[in-house]
């Protein structure tokens, strides 16, 4: 059960995770603005601040802030170039949109109190289909009837490759569904968890070991929130390969 | 367990929860109207009422969640497409300018410098010969200078010395003329304090013969 009177121990853990209206008590509609809303538009507000606002000395010798707005440049920019190669640089601002998008919201969802909208499978779900869909037709655009050669791994032995074709063609559908909850259900996970940590801080004998246990966790956390950003980015360079260069 | 309460929290949310006994099998009863049959305690209540279980599989929120992202997706797509990536792409491609530009100056100086020191040394090996040159050349002339004076020397001691030479025998022949003039003067005075006669032809013979082993 979540409660536990006798203890006076009271879990919520996934309380953190409703979404509520910002303003007022009434229903979610889709264009109501909720905490998903504020902490989406944080989101965007920080990528301005790095970004633009950091940058706009536009300095030859780079500030700090400027400097951690190049590197990040630089490594998504290598990321794109090491991964899916030259041609992959003209999806560039795409990729580092969802990778910005996705570093933000993940670090904003660890400040106390926040709401983490990447925990959601909602916002996950739409990104990880936004590469798929992305992907896929950008693999037809570009290679025609070819980009099935993805699915026909022509280095195989002639009688294994119709079962080769099913499994890879299973697999590159599943694409999406590992690629959503991988980022969502690491998140939420370990904001749960936290959470659970927190409530047995109500007892007095467990609270110094508890506290010691949400430091441990947050620092954690921390480090999930950006390498789940650099997995979710580094798994759409790999899916955008696909579709410029589909042979096997 | 969780999933449970989540369904039927939804339908129950302006009423209150009367659970069983917490651990047997929870009776929810819901009345249509607002009363609410409960027996055991209420300590589930407020977990059903606040927890919706998993908020993330709430569909009723999914359009609001989907909306806004999207519009966040492409707030933040413009912000890096339209301003940030093209700044910091020319920001790291004049600083990249630059650095070539400066290593091909340094490259450009280093050269120079390299040419420089080689016009150095030629130059420095230059004024070596030339200094080799004129040092041969002023010793040839000196060494010249130096035996004609030496020669005109020798010309000057040998003239002198003849010179002297004859002088020297000038003085001994008179010396020998003035030593026999005396010796006969002295011989005829000599003979005539004897009371003899100076013969003065015998006396010449006497001082000859004598004078002749004296001097010579």
């Amino acid at each position: 059960m979540a409660t536990e009177e006798s203890t006076g121990l009271v879990f919520h853990p996934m309380d953190q995770f409703i979404v509520r209206p910002l303003f007022g008590d009434g229903p979610v509609h889709w264009y109501t603005p909720s905490n998903v809303t504020l902490w989406l538009a944080l989101a965007v507000l920080a990528v301005w601040l790095l970004f633009v606002v950091g940058t706009s000395g536009r300095a030859l010798i780079p500030s700090r802030i400027q400097s951690m707005a190049e590197l990040t440049y630089g490594m998504v920019h290598k990321m794109i170039e090491d991964v899916s190669g030259k041609e992959g640089l003209r999806y560039f601002p795409y990729v580092f949109t969802l990778f910005c998008f996705i570093l933000f919201a993940n670090m904003l969802g660890l400040l106390p109190k926040s709401f983490t909208t990447t925990s959601h499978i909602a916002v996950t779900g739409v990104l990880a289909l936004l590469v798929f869909l992305g992907v896929t037709i950008l693999g037809f655009v570009r290679n025609g009837a070819h980009f099935l050669g993805l699915f026909w791994v022509s280095s195989a032995p002639l009688a294994l490759r119709p079962v080769l074709a099913v499994i890879e063609v299973i697999s590159y559908f599943v694409r999406p569904v590992s690629h959503s909850i991988r980022l969502a259900g690491n998140l939420l996970a370990g904001h749960a968890v936290i959470k659970v940590f927190a409530a047995f801080a109500a007892i007095t004998v467990i609270a110094p070991i508890s506290i010691l246990a949400i430091v441990g966790m947050f620092a954690f956390e921390i480090m999930v929130a950006v390498i789940q950003a650099y997995v979710f980015t580094i798994l759409t360079c790999v899916y955008l390969k696909d579709a410029l260069h589909p042979a096997h | 367990m969780f999933s449970l309460l989540q369904q039927t929290a939804p339908a129950a949310v302006d009423q209150t929860i009367i659970m069983v006994p917490a651990d047997q099998t929870a009776e929810v009863v819901v009345a249509e109207t607002e009363t609410i049959v409960v027996t055991g305690t209420d300590a589930a209540a407020d977990a059903a009422a606040s927890a919706v279980g998993m908020p993330q599989l709430d569909f009723a929120t999914f359009g609001n969640q989907i909306f806004w992202l999207v519009v966040a997706l492409a707030a933040i797509y413009l912000i890096l497409s339209r301003v940030a990536l093209p700044r910091i792409g020319r920001i790291l491609g004049d600083r990249q300018g630059l650095m070539t530009a400066d290593l091909a100056a340094a490259e450009d100086f280093k050269r120079k410098a390299r040419e420089a020191e080689a016009a150095y040394d030629r130059a420095l090996a230059e004024a070596r010969a030339e200094a080799g040159k004129i040092v041969a050349a002023n010793k040839a002339e000196i060494d010249a200078e130096l035996k004609a004076a030496i020669a005109h020397a020798d010309a000057e001691i040998a003239a002198r010395t003849a010179e002297s030479e004859r002088r020297i025998g000038e003085i001994r022949e008179s010396a020998a003329t003035d030593a026999r003039n005396v010796a006969r003067e002295v011989a005829a005075e000599l003979v005539s304090t004897f009371g003899g006669k100076p013969d003065s032809g015998a006396i010449d013979a006497a001082v000859d013969s004598r004078i002749k082993g004296a001097v010579q």
